[in-house]
């Protein structure tokens, strides 16, 4: 199904399932410990044998020497794997950095060999007797060292005339913002468990993209696509760190190829910071000019940051394109070379970072200004790309969230001047900051099977990274077969199923029930026909089918055998004529001890506009975890980088602090009623990323409230406060 | 992990001497901060000792009208006991303040006494550290140092001891008892029991080849105000940037020991003649000497102020 029509009425506008509060259909599965984890997988392997991965200890350079011996005469080794073993890699279109290094070796604790035994603890301990000699490399560990060389690029992004409408701006504003590099530190490390048949390999792993990794798999191993299956029904979180092929497939895909036995590996947490991926530390520098009416007349938006040879920058900048208003703009990314781990999407990648920024600029100039911080967004509010007039915005309601969340909030009650509240030992403030993200959408389809018993089964590769996918499939499906929910099966997260849009980039709710509604279209016209209905009268409700006075069971037309049908959701040129965007505003109350400096949030609200809610408990749940990492990334995440040896310090989660649950108080999601018939028929657009961004800027603008400190570097931790907070009583 | 053979401890001077006849043997408790060492190799012991059926584990009044706690009384039990709320409170809050419910299950008296510094370079086995690897060199002086101690470190080593029991059981002047392997017992005040690192930071405490700890005794209760101020990046769960354990009299003398500052849980008597003319002079003596890295210089002022505020908290 090609969508490139605003959508008009169809059957999802019933709202009889979806865009209700249903709950979990695995939450059963999980509570109980049923559903199958990567590193879960038992029963149909025998011979099962375990790997674990060998670091680098340097950050750049070559292996001199490797000693196995002593390794493979340790108890219960079967197989040692390295690059020499492994022969002729290839590498993944996705990842930049190899995933099996040697004997160059790229950053600190890349996979150098895998260690495969009988048993987790025999393959631990021979992996420690691995010995490896290195001739290190003097490497570039230090974006701010990096920074001065780095200026405008061709591909910098520039509206008008920037320099010359900013310096004629009545009033300024010239500040520099770092946030540094993070760590997604999901609950679940990345794990695989592998198995070869011949020439043909299943992995059951964790991953986010299942049709990225077959692909990846198959050419960094150089066998057909064909021949690689991939099966990854339940995630324990992945913010991006799973989008890709990492370490832990290719690993055990080689140890057991080596071992001729199914292998299986999960990723020390340690190499959660320096195997895998993170999101990149940023510099940037926003310059805004206005008129004295706080018309903004002049934005740029520059940021630095540092990867791998041959990696991306955090394009910590796009948002700012489009944001708000200004007849004269410049974006630009500078990328500089790093040989740290490699830097890659990270939750809301761009737009978080850029939010953190951005919006404490906002709250700046707004306050030079002489103008309340929202008052000053809505003055900036623009219903069209200010790049390209001639674009409006689908569906943008910005200014909606900031007057719905100030009016709920309290807002009116807050004093602009800083440092007044107080409640007892705490200083108190409130902040706002404006949340925005890119919907995008992407291809994806869906098979739809419906039985003899009137159970409609759905198989896509779609993914459930924790966000509730398997549900607003089941609803939607339930929705446009007019069946309860009971009856609907979902079967997720195997390439085996058509391919879906996968999650990532907040696109995979709208985009992977998009798919589901095409191919349940098609089915309702099979359904009709085979029953004989014109498809066009045929209403679907209460496992029935019913035109004028005839009604059929739905299970009617499965009588003489199960009906499969499949389609894809394509999305047309609706993206190029409108902008599709996601909106927020974020509030945020602190409270800061006016002794240690310590910073605690008091409470939150995020309004959200982000088109049809699929399901308010699970978008609710999407949005308060984000907004819970947004206060980790304001007040406490950190990658420490050791700039003399190249390599994140505060490698587990003892020393990467991210909140507990003493840290979040109480949060309140409000979804604003909207549809976006331009995103898709289901009318809806991400929101899982949405909660995210804007939220690290409105703890920063609370703390300023509170404190009158204000803080351009976050984290922002009571060493950045402590000095100037006024003397001790 | 590397293999090891075990064995259960059948009495204090049982497990003293079997330690002592195997210089690679470790007693294990709770087990909470040993056995992640030895995941990563840290600790890599050939035998461990078992010492959770010994019983141990109780809380007793002494003839002095003081506590004596069992080595083996958990965290959970001693934060939780009656007498130490009402006569001790500042030991129940410190023992709360630390890790999860979870580990203070296990964790014991003696164990807490003697878990190991959280410096980032000491869990990090391809990294330089003279506690683990003793001669190595210290990674910390001019790495990641935020966390590291700023009083009384030395050219070897700036860690920390990362205990919240240990500043509480200083400021009450705890005593711990200990069995040789020769059945000879001895009693060591809390004040001498954890070393500054000087240039041997692998020893940590001035226990002998197989001296067990049997209990900690605690003496009569001094009155005052109890109070115990962790300071933190995150609310809970995560060790003190500094910690201030205090016990204030109502004329405003008292007692106060500092945590996340050194290898040792810090207290310097001469600075609490100080405390009533305020934190700031008090601080100064305490912390005289201080030689903070530059990303940790902010726990100078940090502990001026905390000190101050709980010095507010214990008048109000």
């Amino acid at each position: 199904m090609k969508f490139d029509k605003p959508e008009t009425t169809n059957p999802i506008d019933q709202l009889k399932v979806v865009g209700q509060p249903v709950n979990r259909v695995d939450g059963p599965l999980k509570v109980t410990g049923a559903a199958t984890y990567a590193y879960e997988w038992h029963d149909p392997h025998a011979r099962l044998a375990y790997g674990y991965p060998v670091g680098s200890t340097i950050a750049k350079g070559r292996i001199a020497s490797m000693d196995l011996s002593r390794a493979r005469t340790a108890p219960g080794v079967v197989a040692i794997v390295t690059a020499k073993e492994a022969g002729q890699l290839g590498k993944g279109s996705r990842n930049t950095a190899t995933l099996l290094g040697g004997p160059e070796v790229e950053h600190y604790h890349q996979a150098i060999a895998v260690v495969v035994a009988e048993t987790f603890e025999q393959a631990r301990a021979a992996a420690a007797l691995v010995h490896v000699t290195y001739e290190e490399a003097e490497g570039r560990f230090d974006l701010t060292a990096e920074k001065d060389g780095l200026g405008p690029t061709e591909s910098d992004v520039k509206v008008g005339e920037f320099e010359t409408a900013f310096a004629e701006a009545a009033v300024r504003l010239d500040e520099t913002y770092t946030t540094p590099d993070q760590s997604h530190a999901m609950m679940e490390p990345h794990a695989s468990l592998a198995a070869w048949d011949g020439d043909k390999l299943t992995i059951w792993t964790s991953n986010q993209m299942i049709a990225w990794s077959v692909g990846d798999v198959a050419k960094t191993l150089k066998i057909p696509p064909a021949n690689v299956r991939v099966i990854s029904p339940y995630i324990g979180g992945g913010f991006g760190s799973k989008l890709f092929v990492r370490s832990d497939m290719i690993l055990a895909a080689l140890g057991s190829r080596a071992a001729g036995r199914p292998v299986k590996i999960a990723l020390p947490r340690p190499f959660l910071m320096n195997n895998t991926t993170h999101r990149p530390a940023t510099i940037q520098r926003i310059r805004i000019g206005a008129g004295r009416d706080g018309r903004i007349t002049a934005i740029a938006h520059e940021g630095w940051s540092g990867n791998l040879p041959d990696g991306d920058p955090e394009n910590a900048v796009d948002q700012t394109k489009l944001l708000y208003a200004g007849a004269h703009r410049l974006t630009g990314n500078r990328l500089a070379t790093l040989d740290l781990p490699e830097g890659n999407a990270m939750r809301a990648p761009g737009e978080a970072p850029g939010l953190m920024a951005l919006e404490i600029a906002m709250d700046e100039m707004a306050e030079r200004l002489g103008l309340d911080p929202i008052e000053f967004r809505v003055i900036n509010d623009t219903q069209v790309d200010p790049g390209n007039p001639a674009r409006p915005f689908s569906h943008r309601q910005l200014v909606e969230c900031l007057r719905v969340g100030a009016g709920r909030f309290g807002w009116a009650a807050r004093d602009a001047r800083p440092g007044t509240a107080r409640d007892g030992r705490w200083l108190k403030g409130i902040g706002v900051a404006a949340g925005f993200r890119n919907n995008l959408t992407m291809k994806s389809g869906a098979r739809v099977r419906l039985d003899r018993r009137g159970v409609v089964t759905v198989e896509t590769d779609m993914t459930d990274i924790g966000t509730g996918s398997y549900t607003i499939i089941a609803q939607t499906a339930a929705e446009m077969m007019g069946l309860p929910i009971e009856r609907i099966s979902v079967r997720l997260g195997d390439s085996s199923f058509p391919v879906s849009a996968g999650s990532g980039g907040q696109w995979g709710a709208n985009s992977a029930t998009a798919g589901v509604y095409a191919a349940c279209v098609k089915l309702r016209e099979t359904v009709a026909q085979r029953l004989g209905f014109n498809s066009k009268d045929a209403v679907f409700a209460d496992g029935e089918v019913r035109s004028g006075d005839r009604r059929v069971s739905l299970a009617q037309a499965a009588s003489d055998g199960e009906l499969v049908v499949e389609d894809t959701i394509e999305f047309g040129n609706l993206k190029k004529t409108h902008q599709q965007s996601t909106f927020a505003a974020h509030f945020v109350e602190v409270a800061v001890d006016a002794a240690t400096a310590e910073t605690r949030v008091r409470r939150m609200l995020s309004v959200c506009a982000a088109g049809r809610i699929l399901n308010p408990k699970t978008a609710r749940s999407q949005v308060i975890g984000a907004m819970t990492m947004g206060v980790g990334g304001a007040l406490m995440e950190e990658l420490a980088v050791d700039t003399r040896r190249g390599f994140f310090v505060n490698h587990d989660l003892a020393g990467y602090e991210v909140p507990v649950h003493a840290d979040i108080p109480h949060q309140e999601v409000i979804f604003l009623d909207e549809v976006d018939p331009m995103s898709s028929p289901m009318k809806a657009k991400g929101v899982g990323e949405l909660g995210l961004c804007g939220v690290g800027a409105a703890v920063a603008n609370a703390v300023y409230n509170a404190t009158g400190i204000r803080v351009r570097s976050y984290p922002i931790t009571l060493d950045k406060l402590i000095t100037q907070l006024p003397g001790a009583s | 992990m590397r293999a090891f053979t075990y064995e259960r401890a059948t009495s204090p001077v049982q497990a003293a001497a079997a330690a002592a006849a195997n210089p690679d043997a470790k007693f294990i408790a709770g087990g909470t901060n040993l056995l992640d060492l030895m995941k990563l190799e840290i600790e890599t012991p050939a035998h461990l000792i078992d010492v959770n059926g010994l019983g141990l584990d109780t809380i007793e009044a002494t003839s002095e009208g003081g506590l004596r706690i069992g080595a083996l009384v958990r965290n959970t039990d001693l934060a939780a006991d009656e007498r130490v709320r009402r006569d001790y409170g500042v030991l129940s809050r410190a023992i709360l303040a630390g890790a999860s419910g979870q580990l203070r299950n296990r964790a014991t008296t003696a164990g807490n006494l003697l878990q190991r510094t959280r410096c980032p370079y000491f869990y990090d086995t391809a990294q330089p550290c003279n506690k683990r690897q003793p001669g190595s060199g210290c990674s910390a002086i001019g790495g990641f140092s935020r966390q590291l101690g700023i009083v009384g470190t030395s050219e070897a080593c700036i860690a920390t001891n990362p205990s919240d029991m240990a500043v509480a059981m200083r400021v009450l002047d705890a005593t711990v008892e200990t069995v040789k392997p020769d059945a000879t017992t001895r009693r060591i005040p809390v004040a001498e029991f954890h070393r500054l690192p000087g240039d041997t930071p692998q020893i940590e405490t001035v226990l002998e080849r197989g001296e067990f700890i049997t209990a900690v005794t605690l003496p009569a209760p001094v009155g005052g105000k109890h109070l115990y101020r962790k300071v933190r990046d995150r609310a809970s769960y995560a060790f003190a940037l500094v910690s201030v354990a205090a016990v204030i009299q109502q004329d405003g003398t008292g007692r106060i020991a500092v945590g996340g500052v050194a290898h040792k849980p810090w207290r310097v008597e001469a600075a609490e003649s100080e405390l009533p003319r305020g934190a700031k002079v008090a601080a100064e003596r305490l912390l005289a000497g201080a030689t903070p890295t530059h990303e940790n210089a902010f726990k100078v002022p940090l502990v001026e102020r905390t000190l101050g505020s709980v010095l507010d908290e214990a008048r109000s």
